[in-house]
């Protein structure tokens, strides 16, 4: 009990610590450790298997994704942001057609979704995932899609 | 009564972690802070679930339940880290009032 409540205090002030901090890379830093203190109090809880997916994907990828945005927004000239502008919507005309026609092509599928088995049967955390859970998977999926898009967008090289 | 401390405790942190998202959402004037504050408050929701399956007994729901929740978490943070990216080309800053293109 002394231990929960501990990592509990310690969390909490990592929170504030990541709020009242003035420098970017500290609040993001603040961060990791306000997750990695939330991910021990989820070992403490006996939730073993979402502490690990907060370490490693909260404490570790979210971490990166800020420090790398941190880093990336430097300041350039107004000139060269028109041209970039420019020349983005000259290389990527086609691209709202193709969303478009992905949407229609998705709307045209018919996902059927899958009686649920009885609640209180299941105990293992990997059963519920990957056993009780089939139509919002595929929604998951496309949400992970969406997410890698996102990282493109966040990692391409800038064109001299 | 040890449980019902404990609990309390869970609770009292909850609400002070989602306190400090929302001070730091409203307060802050900068893209990436914005995005740090709605990180501070699902880690409070995500604390929130499993406290609820653990009382509830359903320990293993919520799991599930968390980890589809970091799964949206973030793609939400890498979309949105993109977006600000955007903006910062567009507007050479991360200053949310200087973002005014889609104001009505």
């Amino acid at each position: 009990m002394a231990l929960t409540i501990v990592a509990l205090a310690l969390m909490l002030l990592a929170a504030l610590w990541t709020v009242l901090t003035r420098g970017l890379v500290r609040a993001a830093l603040g961060l990791a450790a306000t997750s990695v203190l939330l991910t021990a109090v989820m070992f403490i809880m006996g939730a073993g298997l979402a502490a690990v997916f907060e370490l490693s994907v909260c404490a570790g990828l979210i971490t990166v994704v800020f420090v790398s945005t941190i880093a990336m927004t430097q300041p350039s000239s107004k000139t060269e942001l028109l041209a970039k502008t420019r020349h983005r919507l000259r290389r990527y005309w086609y691209l709202p057609v193709i969303i478009v026609a992905a949407g229609a092509a998705m709307a045209a599928l018919s996902i059927a979704p899958s009686p649920a088995p009885p609640p209180a049967a299941v105990q293992d955390a990997r059963q519920v995932l990957w056993t009780s859970r089939q139509t919002d998977l595929v929604g998951q999926a496309i949400v992970i899609f969406a997410g890698a898009l996102g990282v493109i967008v966040l990692f391409k090289e800038r064109k001299k | 009564m040890e449980a019902l401390t404990i609990f309390k405790a869970y609770w009292i942190c909850i609400v002070l972690v989602a306190i400090a998202g929302v001070y730091c959402l409203v307060m802050t004037r900068n893209f990436i802070r914005v995005l740090i504050g709605l990180e501070l408050m699902t880690k409070a929701v995500t604390l929130l679930i499993i406290v609820a399956g653990l009382t509830s007994g359903r320990l293993a729901l919520a799991q599930a339940l968390v980890i589809t929740l970091i799964v949206v978490e973030v793609v939400v943070i890498s979309v949105a880290a993109g977006i600000v990216l955007s903006i910062f080309r567009l507007n050479d800053s991360l200053d949310i009032r200087k973002s005014r293109n889609l104001k009505g």
